[in-house]
């Protein structure tokens, strides 16, 4: 009995632990990290350095370049894709439509779609593929680069892409829409092609959006 | 007591209705379930669980007249892809469709699923209709 008491209460401290974990509604930081001592006023005090996004060079269906820079103070979600792709990137932008369409009035939230098949997806073709889904302004971009640099890319982003003739299309990639926050750190993965996901990503945006700003400069 | 004799009374009614559904109705509705799979399966990463279609990249499924007037064309659509600019629901599209791979017997199901969901009502697309529309497939 005694023991059967001392269990409840032990499941009680958990869930009270548990609760107060929740309250805290930050978003977890994902990748590699390093723990590091550095100088600060004479003292030295711990750090850790987090995976970032590392700079790259592509063009958007405008024709404009866009780099690491061109994200600066922008929360923004990137995803990987090809136009004449038959299996899940239509799911996908179905999904992201509705992304797009929570926030293409916040100016500090953007949509990067890099294209794993360059040689199709010219600029002229993304522009075409961009009109067609309705998408105006800078909110989303789709964006062509070299090929080997976009496939190392998506590495740091964590998402698995090749080249596969026997795949449908000709690529196999993964459709996660990964969510990057204004220090290019990555706060969070969610699959495209599932609805309930997508408007988990929608709801953790909302949350990123208000992240206080020491949090972002720490 | 009056409960089971209620009970008994339904089901010899089902009983009677099911065994007078003609062999029609069967034929459509074994068609129509495996057509759902088929495109869920097959259709529905574009043509979506509604049959909404995806902007105007590719066409929804729910435009009765087109699927109507076209309905004789649709088995070489699926067979054999389609790239033609096309009007659906009053809105131009100009992709493509890959083709399909399905057999016709396939392709009778998942039509009589696609004609008889998303707001249409045509009935059933026989295997039989199927094999003569695609012999005038060009
Ligand atoms: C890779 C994406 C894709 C898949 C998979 C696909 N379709 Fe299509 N479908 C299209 C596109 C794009 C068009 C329009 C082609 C054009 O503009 O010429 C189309 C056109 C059609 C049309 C005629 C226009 C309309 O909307 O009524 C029908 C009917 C149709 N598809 C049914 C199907 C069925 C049934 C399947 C599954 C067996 C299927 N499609 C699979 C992309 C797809």
């Amino acid at each position: 009995m005694k023991a059967l008491i001392l269990s409840a209460c032990c499941l009680l401290g958990l869930a009270a632990c548990n609760t107060s974990n929740k309250s805290d509604t930050l978003l977890p930081i994902y990748g590699n990290r390093e723990a590091v001592t550095k100088t600060v006023n004479g003292k030295t005090v711990a750090d850790t350095i987090y995976h970032t996004i590392p700079d790259f060079e592509t063009v958007n269906q405008y024709g404009k370049k866009v780099t690491r820079k061109s994200l600066d103070g922008s929360i923004y979600v990137a995803d990987f894709f090809f136009t004449s792709c038959p299996s899940i990137c239509p799911i996908m932008h179905r999904n992201m439509l509705k992304v797009y369409d929570e926030f293409k009035k916040s100016g500090n939230v953007k949509i990067v779609s890099y294209s794993i098949d360059p040689r199709h997806d010219s600029v002229a073709v993304l522009k075409n593929y961009a009109d067609k889904m309705g998408i105006t302004g800078n909110n989303w971009w789709f964006l062509q680069g070299d090929k080997q640099a976009i496939y190392k890319l998506a590495e740091s982003y964590l998402v698995a892409v090749m080249e596969d003739n026997k795949a449908p299309g000709g690529y196999v990639h993964q459709g996660y829409f990964v969510l990057i926050d204004k220090q290019k750190r990555i706060r969070g993965s969610y699959d495209g092609t599932n609805p309930e996901q997508v408007a988990k990503l929608i709801e953790d945006m909302k949350l990123l959006q208000t992240e206080p700003q020491s949090m972002i400069a720490q | 007591m009056k409960f089971t004799i209620i009970a008994i009374f339904f089901i010899a009614v089902i009983t009677v209705v099911y065994s007078c559904q003609s062999d029609e109705k069967l034929e459509y509705m074994r068609y129509y379930t495996t057509g759902q799979e088929l495109y869920k399966t097959r259709c529905q990463n574009c043509h979506g669980a509604q049959g909404e279609g995806l902007a105007a990249l590719i066409p929804p499924l729910t435009d009765s007249v087109y699927l109507k007037t076209n309905s004789n064309k649709l088995a070489c659509y699926i067979k054999n892809g389609l790239k033609l600019p096309i009007l659906v629901n009053g809105k131009p599209f100009n992709g493509e469709m890959p083709p399909s791979g399905l057999a016709p017997v396939e392709i009778a199901q998942v039509l009589t699923y696609v004609q008889n969901n998303f707001g249409n009502h045509s009935g059933l697309h026989s295997v039989e209709q199927v094999n003569k529309e695609l012999e005038a497939c060009n």
